[in-house]
């Protein structure tokens, strides 16, 4: 089954969950969950490009509420929105390329501001050939 | 939540028995109505919370408590260092020093009347607000720095408010015990152009009516009287807090495993507060409740701006300015004797008795006023902090209606333009860059406010003032 993502429940705040064949497949498919909160993806032309690179030495669900920090900083620093995401993980490292354009507030009326990825809800497990990496996050 | 589990103290006061790893209590105040729509998560949270380390007397939830991240929203909880006592960056949460000021105008209902639509679109151009937009401040790294230690005191020295702002805002203005050089370089990025903006979320600007009048002398005390218009502003300390919180919740969880700190839930991230970490994230957290003082204290400055050209002489005075995500140290007293606590307030806000120390000479006999922040659609409150005879919570009550429903299934159940039309038909204008944005705070998915409030009072937390009701809502 080829990466798909979705939103879940959260009273206060909402979650994200990506699917892949591999955790790096997951972590890009909850990169568009998370583009999918503020505004449709389809609105978003994958025009600039950003470099992510991260290392975490725990642990494969440190590594994704880093990932998930690392869109938020970028969209927030660069006010840009990603709707492409290419992530590669090797061990302990991360490296992706962001592919997204400047917020426009009147075409992709965001709905609202990511603060930061939360444990809550945090995994990435494998289920049967299925990777999924989810967190609820603070909006 | 179930009421069997809990043991009833008086009608707005229950305890949760210590049991399992707790150390202390758990103590919700509500009524049993408002028990009874409360998610079990909080009961759970509560007793999370009293399991850890340097917890004095009870971990204690506000009438508006729900579902946090480790922490209920609505915790309130203390914690002594000479007693390990921990600080948690997740009792704090992300949104440090989120909080509500007011602002008294001196107009009439009829004098906005008559200039509703400029004034709504006036301040909905002014106050950056909603993802992507920017202030027109831009803070060199020196500056940056200035303004973590300085907060609202900075804003003011910079030409944004007077002198007089500053006794009006807890900490007169400005956080002690900041260090800027614990905000990291990612967290200043993040505020590099984000200064006097509002944000998104539940965060709003809203030019309100006072609709009700619950106790003239403490109303007369504060300046309020029936039909004033007065201007609320609710946000915190924007992309550089997000960051800090977001970049200690981490190591703090890594930091709880190092000093062997079981922790029942990842969330509740923290470290001893004479800890390194403990020390270094007090200097970061102090630095961000800065940024959120002078954040509000530059709103401030542009809505008087605004005001200003469509009302000229008027005054926007501030009648005061309250945070409700912190960890304060504070001077409590602990049976007979008076300790120096750690207070995190998760979703709670201070509310100082009559006669306290802390409070600025005018409104020390009255207590704290206590900004309660509602929904568009509905109201919001002031109320006074505590009472003279007894100090609960370690002086806290609740901060707003809390949510009752998810921003998912609020955005299936309502129309953002539906809801902007329905209260407009009520003359409440709402601005707002997003439509889903006002589907997901339709004031449906909020809990009643009114009956948060009046727990409030009946439990002894705070007393009612006045509820004020909105005339326009720039929502984020």
């Amino acid at each position: 089954m080829t990466g798909h993502w979705e939103h879940f429940e959260h009273v206060a705040d909402i979650g994200i969950r990506g699917f892949g064949s591999t955790p790096a497949e997951a972590f890009a498919q909850a990169g568009l969950a998370l583009t999918a909160l503020i505004t449709d993806l389809g609105k978003v032309a994958p025009q600039q490009r950003v470099h992510v690179e991260l290392e975490e030495e725990d642990d494969l669900e440190y590594l994704f509420f880093d990932w998930i920090n690392a869109i938020v900083y970028h969209m927030s620093t660069h006010h840009l929105l990603f709707s492409r995401y290419e992530v590669r993980i090797a061990g302990n490292r991360l490296q992706a390329e962001l592919r997204g354009e400047p917020v426009d507030p009147q075409r992709h009326a965001p709905a609202v501001e990511v603060k930061g990825a939360t444990f809550t809800a945090l995994a990435v497990r494998q289920e049967g050939d299925q990777w999924i990496a989810q967190c609820v996050v603070d909006v | 939540m179930q009421i069997s589990r809990l043991e009833k103290l008086d009608d707005y006061r229950w305890q949760i028995p210590r049991h399992g790893k707790m150390r202390v209590p758990g103590i919700l105040y509500a009524s049993e109505a408002l028990l009874q729509a409360m998610d079990d998560k909080v009961y759970e949270q509560v007793c999370n919370v009293a399991t850890l380390p340097g917890i004095v007397e009870a971990s204690h939830a506000m009438p508006d408590a729900h579902w946090g991240y480790g922490f209920p929203i609505g915790g309130v909880a203390a914690f002594d260092p000479d007693d390990g006592g921990i600080v948690s960056a997740g009792g704090v949460g992300f949104d440090i020093s989120c909080g509500v000021r007011t602002l008294h105008t001196g107009l009439t209902p009829a004098d906005i009347r008559a200039r509703q639509k400029a004034l709504a679109d006036a301040l909905f151009e002014r106050i950056p607000a909603g993802l992507g937009s920017t202030g027109a401040i831009r803070l060199s790294n020196r500056e940056m720095t200035d303004m973590l230690r300085g907060g609202a005191r900075w804003a003011v020295e910079q030409g944004y408010g007077s002198e007089a702002d500053l006794e009006r805002i807890e900490e007169q203005g400005r956080m002690a015990g900041a260090d800027p050089d614990q905000v990291s370089e990612q967290a200043r990025r993040r505020q590099r152009d984000e200064m006097g903006t509002l944000g998104s979320g539940n965060h709003y600007l809203e030019v309100q009516r006072v609709t009700q009048i619950f106790d003239e002398e403490l109303a007369a005390a504060y300046g309020v009287a029936l039909d004033d218009i007065k201007v609320s502003i609710h946000c915190g300390s924007r992309g550089l807090g997000h960051q800090i919180g977001t970049e200690f919740l981490k190591r703090m969880a890594k930091a709880a495993q190092q000093y062997g700190i079981s922790l029942p839930d990842r969330e509740l991230a923290c470290a001893p507060i004479d800890s390194p970490v403990g020390q270094q994230y007090l200097g970061a957290m102090r630095a961000a409740i800065n940024c959120a003082l002078a954040n509000r204290q530059i709103i401030t400055h542009l809505t008087r701006q605004v005001f200003a050209e469509l009302f000229p002489g008027t005054h926007l005075n501030l009648l005061y300015d309250v945070s409700h995500n912190t960890c304060k140290e504070e001077v409590h007293r602990v049976g007979k004797e008076e300790r120096r606590l750690h207070v995190h307030r998760k979703g709670a806000t201070r509310a100082f008795g009559p006669g306290h120390p802390d409070l600025p000479p005018a409104l020390r006999p009255h207590g704290q006023p206590v900004l309660i922040g509602g929904t568009m659609g509905t109201a919001s409150y002031i109320l006074a902090g505590g009472t003279q005879e007894r100090e609960l919570a370690w002086h806290s009550a609740c901060h707003g209606a809390g949510r009752s429903m998810s921003r998912r299934r609020a955005t299936r159940l309502y129309q953002g333009r539906d809801i902007q039309q329905r209260l407009e038909r009520r003359r409440i204008l709402v601005r707002s860059p997003s439509m889903r944005g006002i589907a997901e705070e339709a004031p449906d998915a909020y809990k009643d406010v009114s009956e948060v409030v009046l727990a409030a009072e009946r439990a002894d937390l705070a007393r009612r003032v006045c509820r004020l009701e909105p005339m326009i809502v720039i929502k984020g």
